[in-house]
């Protein structure tokens, strides 16, 4: 076999030369739609009054002590929203995005559960179901199998990440994706791999996933250098100090897999849906304010998503994005100067489709009789309400099917209209 | 297929760690027995010269801060003892990394030697097991320099002996301690939170429950078995006070140095009531108790058992075996090797042979043990595990690592995996007969498919990858 036709599946660093192009069979589908979306998940319980704290609430000081934000005015003080909620001072692109009308927070929501298990809470964040250990699928697949005709379901989502998580796992294939930094193997190797495979269903698909994914991986990389190239000062100019600064492994971590969701989802005849998730949420001690372990994750996410937002070049204006959380954290700190799970939490919808520059919250309030149970922010607004108002207007799927089959059970939450643009 | 060989197989592959050369043939006809034989006997030691204990290596840690300290106060940066003390305590943590990652780098090459040479696979799979159980991850730096020590100190010498003691000396462990912050843990009405509420003092002394909802919720009922938020917080209560000795000042001073100390001034006094029982106070005694009782729950017993019956014969373990082993707990009170035994002898867990998809560290235990490869040391030594996502000791939540097929399977996972197990081929696949190395690994287990296609590999080097990506070499 001549050099010329002998494919070889590369390192897919995204930090190597460009100059390493392959004949990639695409094996995505034809175009069905300009929007893409993306979720990402917050393990941990995020601290929502920590992400977008309630200054304007009279109990918010007292209740978080040395952990609360200054009302904003200083320095290391909250951004300020709306005059009522701020924004934690390392969310910064999150806060362009807030003055650019481009992202919406969803305070005090909450998912169905109303315990504190962090395992159980994300399954029913991610089976979009009622209880825990009632599917063995996720909302989003069962959204991807219900998308309009006109697509093949089976590649429309790509899960970035070592392995695919339960929100994406279900009836609909889809890809996953994560870097890796191997040498490379011939395809004669793999023509008889794929031959082995023959007579083992999983492993033969999960193959064919990879070596799909990995083509496509390769043509992603090559489109989001060259979106990074399209904007030099953007990028690369103000983030290696901060890289620096902060927590330089999960800094890089989400720098990578953004851009690699984002080389994914530019492509015009990609995946339309992608996944990842982020750890590190889970604030029991030291939490910080201004400064500190939650300061540096949340400054790390967001550059994460500046970088996302930069490798999306166009397709930017037709994107959204959901950030949401298993649950909040309790009102106020513990013995550790951290705070401990709770239940009314904060979710973040940001992208140039959009309609954002607001927080939308049903404020119960602060006072002790306003708590849950006593400790937690009370959630007011049912997160799967929001979860098919993006669905139902930004990828089409019919109020029918999140009713029935995307989100069973979920007859009386009704969607929130106008999230979107037109 | 004969069934005396397939559990030979069955019995180093899945019960095992995968089976080196030799090893199928010297099982022979009395797998059962291979297994019990290897819970009989003193639990190994590792033993490498540069294995500190604990207590060492978290005094080397509180030494450092306390340099740092008298630093310090000698250059007279505040007035303020509590900032200067955690200005201190930042300029620690910048070099404790360089105290505990060689520590970390020689426990972890250690496991991985020994998981790769000892003649007691089951036992080994049954310490990494209970050390996944008992999980702390290095995410947060103490632990980094503690979670070798801890499997070594606490999890080892209890594996075939009774479960309470496993609990007690986890709990009580100084990595566990620290990694869910119970050692700076005190009660509302404890004496030093009384203290700090007279001084108006400004740092807050108060309860954190992480320890007891997790020791609740993952190491003993678990999480449907039947506790209330009520009874994390009595709990959480009764094991105020159950701390880590030998801090130079402040509050954590005292007490024996990077060991285990009740400080009785964190302590909240008074009974507690516990899952429909009373527990008086009697400091330290009360907690012991509380986990004594939760030892012998059957609420415990059934959750311990699923998750050895999923870990040992299939994802979906069958009830019946999950049912026996339960029983024979609560009659033992909780005697770990009679419920090994009914695993052992259940029937449901000879049928498949291929049941359960490998984790990357089994994937590569079994890989080294087929190739009898040498681990190596340093960082180096550790990169396939880092490669293929399961970097040991780091699970990055105290649930540890998940233990089904869908967890592990992902395309790229799979694809990786492939593409390590090509450049170990590479490298060694001249030196090894992949051929009948297949047979003396897999014994009756490998497919005629796979033999074949192994035969008419182009090369040594290629014969080999295709053993180790084989289907039945991605399972156990």
């Amino acid at each position: 076999m001549s050099s010329l036709t002998r494919r070889r599946f590369l390192e897919s660093s995204l930090l190597a030369g460009a100059g390493t192009l392959v004949t990639a069979r695409l094996a995505f589908a034809s175009v069905r739609t300009e929007r893409r979306f993306a979720f990402v998940l917050l393990r941990g319980g995020l601290d929502g009054l920590a992400a977008v704290p309630p200054v304007g609430d009279p109990q918010y000081a007292a209740l978080r002590g040395q952990l609360a934000l200054a009302v904003p005015g200083g320095a290391g003080a909250a951004l300020p929203l709306d005059g009522f909620f701020g924004l934690h001072p390392a969310l910064s692109f999150l806060h362009e995005c807030h003055r650019a009308r481009e992202l919406t927070v969803l305070h005090a929501s909450a998912t169905p559960y109303r315990e504190r298990s962090h395992f159980d809470a994300q399954d029913v964040l991610e089976s979009g179901m009622t209880r825990p250990h009632a599917a063995t699928s996720g909302w989003l697949n069962r959204a991807l199998v219900a998308l309009p005709r006109g697509g093949n379901a089976s590649e429309a989502g790509v899960a970035l990440g070592a392995n695919v998580p339960l929100v994406m796992r279900g009836p609909a294939e889809v890809a996953s994706w994560s870097p890796t930094h191997l040498a490379s193997l011939d395809e004669e190797t793999l023509a008889r791999l794929t031959d082995l495979y023959a007579r083992d269903p999983l492993l033969s698909r999960r193959l064919a996933d990879a070596l799909a994914s990995e083509a496509n991986a390769v043509e992603a990389r090559r489109v989001a250098v060259e979106a990074a190239a399209e904007n030099p000062s953007g990028v690369s100019a103000g983030l290696p100090e901060r890289a620096a600064a902060g927590r330089r492994n999960a800094g890089a971590r989400y720098a990578d897999t953004a851009r690699a969701a984002a080389g994914f989802l530019r492509q015009s005849d990609g995946p339309r849906v992608a996944v990842f998730d982020t750890n590190g949420w889970d604030t029991h001690a030291n939490e910080g304010a201004a400064q500190g372990q939650l300061a540096q994750r949340l400054r790390a996410l967001d550059d994460g998503l500046r970088i996302f937002k930069q490798a999306l070049g166009p397709a930017w204006r037709h994107t959204a994005v959901l950030l949401a959380t298993e649950f909040g954290r309790t009102a106020a700190t513990n013995g550790t100067r951290g705070t401990d799970h709770g239940t009314g939490a904060a979710a973040f919808l940001l992208g140039g489709a959009v309609a954002g520059g607001r927080v939308i919250a049903d404020w119960p309030g602060l006072a002790r009789g306003a708590l849950h149970e006593g400790r937690d922010l009370k959630p007011t607004l049912d997160l799967r309400a929001v979860l098919k108002s993006v669905l139902r207007d930004h990828l089409g799927v019919s109020p029918r099917a999140l009713d029935d089959t995307v989100f069973p059970g979920s007859g009386s939450v009704r969607s929130l209209d106008g999230l979107l643009r037109g | 297929m004969n069934s005396a060989h397939l559990a030979a197989a069955i019995a180093v592959n899945r019960f095992g760690l995968g089976a080196r050369p030799g090893e199928l043939a010297a099982v022979g006809a009395e797998p059962r027995a291979w297994l019990l034989r290897q819970l009989d006997g003193k639990p190994p030691l590792l033993s490498a010269r540069e294995l500190r204990s604990s207590a060492e290596t978290l005094t080397r840690a509180i030494e450092l801060r306390r340099e740092r300290g008298a630093d310090r106060k000698r250059r007279r940066r505040s007035a303020d003892q509590q900032s200067s003390g955690e200005r201190a305590a930042r300029a620690a943590a910048v070099r404790l990394p360089s105290i505990y990652r060689p520590v970390y780098l020689h426990e972890a090459t250690a496991r991985f030697a020994h998981a790769v040479g000892t003649r007691r696979p089951f036992l080994e799979r049954l310490t990494h097991f209970w050390s996944n159980h008992f999980a702390v991850s290095i995410d947060k730096l103490a632990v980094l320099g503690l979670a070798g020590a801890m499997e070594r100190e606490a999890i080892r010498p209890h594996v075939t002996g009774r479960f309470t003691d496993l609990l007690m000396a986890v709990e009580k462990h100084p990595a566990m301690l620290l990694y869910l912050d119970n050692h700076v843990s005190a009660g509302p009405s404890s004496p030093a939170a009384t203290l700090a509420a007279r001084r108006g003092a400004q740092r807050k002394v108060g309860i954190n429950e992480n320890l007891a909802r997790e020791i609740l919720e993952l190491h003993t009922l678990g999480v449907n078995g039947g506790y209330t938020q009520k009874d994390v917080t009595s709990l959480a209560l009764a094991i105020s006070g159950w701390s880590v000795g030998g801090s130079p000042g402040g509050r954590l001073a005292g007490g024996p140095s990077g060991e285990f100390h009740f400080r009785a001034a964190f302590h909240e006094p008074g009974a507690k009531h516990l899952l429909g029982r009373s527990f008086g106070d009697d400091g330290l005694s009360q907690g012991e108790s509380i986990l004594r009782e939760l030892a012998v729950r059957p609420a415990t017993a059934t959750h311990l058992a699923t998750r050895l019956a999923r870990h040992f014969i299939a994802d979906d373990p069958p009830s019946a075996v999950i049912a026996r082993m339960r029983d024979a707990w609560l009659e033992s009170d909780g005697h770990l090797p009679a419920v090994y035994r009914v695993l052992i002898e259940a029937p449901e867990a000879w049928v498949e042979p291929h049941a359960k998809f490998k984790t990357p560290a089994d994937y590569i235990h079994s890989a080294y043990r087929a190739l009898d490869l040498p681990v190596g040391d340093g960082r180096r030594a550790l990169a396939p595990f880092e490669l293929l996502g399961q970097r040991t000791f780091m699970p990055g939540s105290p649930a540890g690592w998940p233990d089904t097929s869908a967890d592990w399977d992902g395309s790229s996972a799979l694809l990786k995996r492939i593409a390590w197990a090509d450049a170990v081929a590479q490298r060694v696949g001249d030196r090894r007969n992949a051929r009948t190395l297949a047979t003396d690994v897999l014994g009756v287990t490998l497919y005629d498919a796979s033999a074949s296609a192994i035969a008419r590999a182009e090369s040594g080097a290629q014969a080999l990858t295709l053993l180790l990506s084989a289907p039945e070499f991605m399972r156990r």
